[in-house]
C-alpha cells in the first residue's frame, strides 16, 4: 500500500476528530495549496487541514504519525524558498485560522500569538503602550509569526535589531509524534536546559508546528530619520556603507539599489528617486532622538564624502514613506521589466560588495542576461533579481546559470546560500556547498531527535535525508529511504 | 599501544600528561589531561576517547567548571588553553573568529586594537570563549547586545565519535541549516567541544555614563524602574543590587553612545530615577560581578523584578539565611548569592520556596555554583519542559553518554 493509499483512511479519522468543515478534499480546493511564494514550484497536496486550535494540529500530526504519512505546515504561504511546498502524498496543516493574540504583557515586555497571527499585526497590537515587534519581513502585512518562526524571518531592520531568532522566547510545539511541548522560558529571560527554542526557529517546519509563540516586544523608538543619497554608481555607494559602519554608527537598516532596479521602481512606482543615479542608498536611524540627530549628520557627512550628488532627509512620515516606496516596490516593479525573474537570496561579508557587485555586473554582461541589484546593503545580504523571458529558447536555463555563478560567488567569498528566504526545496541542492557532509549529517542528528520517522515536512532543507539510527558516513548503495519512494535526492 | 600513547600521537602538536589532584572536575578524579593544538587534534583525541569509551570533559580556564552537577565520570579531561589565537578579525565587516581555549580578556584586547568589542561582560573573572559558551553565562551589557547566543554567526564543535561540525558562517545574516550554535550555547559540554566560534563584534562606545540610585526597598524601587523600562533613555544595562535582603536597593542605568546623546540621555535618567541618583564615568562597586560563592541564576521576567526582591525578603527570614541580589532588571535575570555561612538546610529550602514562587512566574531558579554538600541537598537544575526532547537530543548527538556525563539538566 503506497501513502497515498493512507490518505483515505486519515481524512476519515481527522473528518471524526477535527470536523469535516475543516477539511480540504475538493481537487479544485486543493490546487490553491499548490504552492506557497516560490511559484514555479507546485505539487496538489493529498489532503489540507485548516486548523484552528493547538488541539486541532495535534489531532492532525498524531494521526499523520500513525499512519506514516508525512505533512507540511504552511501559514500564509508567502515564503520564498518552497518551504510549504506540499507533498503529493501527505497532509498540508493550514494554521491562518488560528490568528489570536492571546496576551500582550507589557510589564514583561512580551506577547503571546497563535501561529496565524500576521507579523504587522503583533506591532498594531503593541502601538497604543509604545511597544512594537522588531523582525520586519517586506512580506510584512500578510506573513504569519509561524511561519517567521520556521523560516528565522529578517528584514530591512534585521541589521540593529536581530532576526526572528532573536525576538522569540517561548514556544508552544507539536512535535512530530504529536506531543504538544512548551519550550523556552515565555514571559521570562531564560530557561534551563537545551535552547530548543533557538533550535527550531529557523528550522523550515522540519522539526514540528509552532502552535504557540512568545515574542519580545520592543519601546518603539523615539525618533525614526531617514535619508536617502544617490551616487554614480555601486561602488562609491558601497564606499559610503562602509564608511558608516567603520565610523561606528549602527543604523537601524542600509538598502541599496543599482541603476536597473532604480528604473523598474520608477517605472512602477513613480518613486522619484535623483535623475542620473547609478545607485541610491536608503539609511535609517532610530533611537533616542539625542542620539539620532548626530547620527543622522554623520552619515551624510559619509554619503558627500563619498560622492553622493544628492541626499535628502524625509522631514515627515510622508515623505519618509515616499522614500521606502521605491525599494518596497522593488521586486514587484522588476516584473515591469522583465517577463521573468529569479530573486537570489545569497550574503556575503559587507566589505567584499564592491567586489561581488562588479563580479555580478560581469556576469551579466557575459551572458546577457539582465541583474537588478536591490539589497540590504549593512548586513551584505544581496538579492540579485535575475531578470529573463521564458518564451526565449535557452534564456531560462543561462539565467539559472548565471543564479547558481552568483550562488557560487558568495560562498566564494565565505558567505551564504541564503540571508532571509530559507534553504527549502530551492536551495537544498546547494547545501552541500556551504556545508560539508559531516557538518550536514550533524545537523540531521537534531533532526533525528525530534522526527526519526522523518515524516515533518520531508525533503526540505537537506539535499540527503539521513536515516536516523544509521551509522553516518557509512551509506552504501541506493539510499533506503529513496528506494522507498520516501525522499527525493537532489 | 596504551590510551596515553594513543592520545600523545592524537596530540602531536599538543601534550599530554598524566592527571593530578588540581585536574579534579568538581571532585571527580580523570586519568588523564590532554592539550590540543587545534580543532583537528581535539577530534584525533575524541576519537581516542571514543574507541577506548572514555568519558571526557572539555577545559577552559576551568573557572566554570564546579557550575551544574559533578560529573557522573571523568576519565579525560580534553584542556583547550593550547588554543587561544584569533583567527580572524574582520576589522570592517565586525566579526572575529577565535579559538575556544583564547580567555575572554585576551579577546577583547585584540578587538579593541580596532575600536570593537564582543558586547559580553566578564562576569567570571579569567573566562575562556569555550566557558563563555558552554554556559551562555552573561552579564549586564545583555540588555541591549543580546545574550551570548544572540552574538555567535557560527561555530566549529568537535562531536563525541570525533566527527568536525560547523554551522553558521562568517557573515552577520544567515538561516542556512539549522542554527547548532544555538543548541550548543548553554549545554555545558555535554553535546560536543566546541574548539571555534565566529561572533558579530560591535563598536566601542566612545563614552558611557552611568546613572545611579539608591532605594529603601523594592517597594519605592517599583515605579521608577517602570519608568526606566518604559522611557527612552535605551540603556546599555539596568542593574540592581541589594546586599541584604532588608536593606537599600541599588539602580544603575548604564548609557553609551556619542557624548552629546550619553549626556542628554543620563540626565533623562537621573530625572527618573529620582533625588537619589548620581552619574559617573564608573562603574558602581560590584557592577557586572556574582554574588557568592553559592550563586542561583533566578530567571523571571523583566517585570518581575521588585516581585522577586520582594520574595526573597520573606524567605530570607522564613529559612534564616541572607541572600544578596545582583543581577539585569533590564533583562529579568537576577543572581541570588549565599555566603559561606549560610547553611545547608536553608539554602536548600530557601531555592525550593523560590521555585515555587517562581512557578506562578514562569521563571526559573538554577543553582549556579554551591559548595559540594549543599548541591547534593539540591536538584541544582530545577524543574525542565522539554526534558523528554532533551534527552532525545543527547541520545543522538552523545549516545554513550560520554560527555561530561550527568553535569546537565536531569542527569543529561
Amino acid at each position: 500500500m503506497s501513502r497515498r493509499d493512507l490518505i483515505g483512511p486519515v481524512a476519515e479519522r481527522l473528518r471524526r476528530v477535527v470536523g469535516e468543515e475543516a477539511l480540504v478534499t475538493d481537487l479544485s480546493e486543493l490546487r490553491t495549496y499548490e504552492c506557497d511564494g516560490l511559484s514555479h514550484l507546485r505539487v496538489v497536496p493529498a489532503l489540507v487541514v485548516l486548523a484552528r486550535s493547538s488541539r486541532d494540529v495535534q489531532a492532525v500530526v498524531a494521526t499523520c504519525a500513525a499512519f506514516g504519512v508525512p505533512f507540511v505546515a504552511r501559514g500564509s504561504g508567502t515564503g520564498l524558498s518552497g518551504g510549504a511546498l506540499p507533498r503529493a502524498d501527505g497532509v498540508l496543516v493550514v494554521t491562518s485560522r488560528m490568528r489570536d493574540i492571546l496576551d500582550v504583557d507589557v510589564a514583561n515586555q512580551r506577547a503571546l500569538l497563535e501561529p496565524g497571527v500576521t507579523n504587522l499585526a503583533v506591532s498594531r497590537a503593541g502601538a497604543p503602550h509604545g511597544y512594537y515587534y522588531a523582525p520586519d519581513p517586506s512580506s510584512q502585512q500578510i506573513c504569519s509569526i509561524g511561519g517567521n518562526v520556521a523560516e528565522n524571518s529578517g528584514g530591512a531592520h534585521c541589521l540593529k535589531y536581530g532576526f526572528t531568532t532573536n525576538h522569540v522566547t517561548g514556544l508552544e510545539v507539536v512535535t512530530p509524534d504529536g506531543e504538544v511541548v512548551e519550550l523556552g522560558a515565555g514571559a521570562a529571560a531564560d530557561a534551563p536546559g537545551y535552547d530548543l527554542v533557538g533550535a527550531f526557529v529557523g528550522s523550515e517546519g522540519t522539526l514540528g508546528i509552532a502552535t504557540k509563540v512568545t515574542v519580545r516586544l520592543l519601546r518603539a523608538p523615539e525618533s525614526i530619520q531617514t535619508l536617502l543619497a544617490a551616487f554614480a554608481d555601486t561602488d562609491a555607494a558601497g564606499g559610503a556603507v562602509s564608511a558608516i559602519i567603520a565610523a561606528g554608527v549602527v543604523p537601524a537598516a542600509i538598502e541599496m539599489m543599482d541603476a536597473l532596479a532604480i528604473s523598474a521602481a520608477e517605472a512602477a512606482v513613480r518613486c522619484e528617486y535623483p535623475a542620473g543615479a547609478g545607485a541610491v542608498l536608503i539609511v535609517e536611524l532610530d533611537g533616542p532622538a539625542a542620539d539620532v540627530a548626530p547620527a543622522l549628520e554623520e552619515v551624510e557627512r559619509h554619503c558627500r564624502a563619498h560622492g553622493a550628488f544628492e541626499v535628502r532627509m524625509a522631514a515627515d512620515d510622508e515623505e519618509r514613506a515616499r522614500i521606502w516606496k521605491g525599494r518596497k516596490s522593488a521586486f514587484a516593479a522588476v516584473g515591469r521589466i522583465s517577463p521573468d525573474y529569479i530573486v537570489q537570496d545569497g550574503v556575503v561579508p559587507r566589505t567584499a560588495l564592491p567586489d561581488v557587485l562588479r563580479e555580478i555586473a560581469r556576469l551579466s554582461e557575459e551572458s546577457g542576461i539582465g541583474v537588478a541589484n536591490v539589497f540590504h546593503a549593512g548586513d551584505g545580504n544581496l538579492h540579485p533579481l535575475v531578470l529573463f523571458d521564458s518564451a526565449v529558447a535557452g534564456e531560462e536555463e543561462r539565467a539559472e546559470q548565471v543564479s547558481a555563478k552568483i550562488l557560487d560567488l558568495c560562498l566564494a567569498y565565505g558567505g551564504s546560500i541564503t540571508g532571509e528566504h530559507g534553504v527549502g526545496v530551492d536551495k537544498a541542492k546547494s547545501m552541500p556547498k556551504m556545508f560539508s557532509e559531516d557538518d550536514l549529517d550533524t545537523m540531521q542528528l537534531l533532526r533525528c531527535a525530534f522526527d526519526p520517522a522523518g515524516i515533518c515536512n520531508p525533503g526540505k532543507v537537506f539535499p540527503t535525508p539521513r536515516l536516523c539510527g544509521e551509522v553516518p558516513g557509512r551509506r552504501h548503495g541506493v539510499h533506503p529511504l529513496h528506494e522507498a519512494g520516501v525522499a527525493e535526492l537532489f | 599501544m596504551s590510551v596515553l600513547a594513543e592520545l600523545e600521537r592524537a596530540c602531536a602538536g599538543g601534550h599530554v600528561r598524566p592527571a593530578e589532584a588540581a585536574d579534579a572536575v568538581d571532585g571527580a578524579l580523570p586519568s588523564h589531561v590532554a592539550t590540543p593544538a587545534g580543532t583537528g587534534e581535539v577530534a584525533a583525541v575524541v576519537r581516542v576517547a571514543a574507541e577506548h569509551q572514555l568519558s571526557l570533559v572539555a577545559r577552559g580556564s576551568g573557572t566554570k567548571l564546579d557550575w551544574g552537577n559533578p560529573p557522573r565520570a571523568v576519565d579525560l579531561v580534553v584542556d583547550l588553553s593550547g588554543m587561544r589565537r584569533v583567527v580572524e578579525h574582520a576589522t570592517g565587516d565586525l566579526v572575529a573568529r577565535v579559538e575556544a581555549g583564547t580567555p575572554l580578556a585576551a579577546f577583547q584586547e585584540v578587538l579593541s586594537g580596532a575600536g570593537q568589542r564582543l558586547p559580553v561582560d566578564e562576569l567570571v573573572p579569567g573566562t575562556t570563549i569555550g566557558g563563555l559558551v558552554a554556559t551562555g553565562c552573561c552579564g549586564p551589557c545583555r540588555m541591549l547586545h543580546g545574550a551570548v547566543r544572540d552574538l555567535i554567526t557560527g561555530l566549529t564543535f568537535v562531536r563525541a565519535d570525533g566527527v568536525v561540525a560547523h554551522s553558521g558562517s562568517k557573515v552577520v545574516k544567515n538561516v542556512a541549516g539549522y542554527d547548532l550554535a544555538k543548541l550548543l550555547t548553554g549545554s555545558y559540554g555535554t553535546l560536543g567541544i566546541v574548539t571555534e566560534v565566529i561572533f558579530r563584534l560591535r563598536p566601542v562606545a566612545p563614552h558611557r555614563r552611568y546613572v545611579v540610585a539608591t532605594f529603601d526597598d523594592e517597594g519605592a524601587l517599583t515605579a521608577p524602574l517602570g519608568a526606566m523600562l518604559g522611557s527612552q533613555v535605551a540603556p546599555s544595562a539596568l542593574e540592581v543590587d541589594r546586599a541584604l535582603p532588608g536593606g537599600p536597593v541599588t539602580l544603575a542605568a548604564l548609557v553609551e553612545g556619542r557624548e552629546a546623546g550619553v549626556t542628554a540621555r543620563a540626565e533623562a535618567a537621573a530625572g527618573l530615577l529620582g533625588r537619589s541618583a548620581a552619574a559617573s564615568d564608573l562603574p558602581p562597586a560590584r557592577w557586572g560581578t556574582l554574588p557568592g560563592p553559592t550563586t542561583v541564576k533566578v530567571s523571571a521576567g523583566v517585570g518581575a523584578t521588585p516581585a522577586v526582591l520582594a520574595s526573597l525578603r520573606g524567605l530570607a527570614a522564613e529559612h534564616g539565611c541572607s541572600p544578596a541580589v545582583r543581577g539585569s532588571a533590564g533583562v529579568g535575570v537576577l543572581f541570588v548569592g549565599l555566603g559561606p555561612e549560610a547553611e545547608v538546610r536553608a539554602v536548600a529550602g530557601l531555592v525550593g520556596a523560590l521555585r515555587d514562587r517562581l512557578e506562578g512566574l514562569g521563571g526559573s531558579a538554577v543553582v549556579l555554583r554551591a559548595p559540594s554538600e549543599v548541591k547534593a541537598a539540591l536538584d541544582v537544575w530545577g524543574p525542565v519542559k522539554g526534558l523528554d526532547l532533551m534527552r532525545r537530543v543527547k541520545a543522538q548527538f552523545d549516545p554513550e553518554q560520554r560527555l561530561s556525563p550527568g553535569r546537565f539538566v536531569g542527569g543529561i
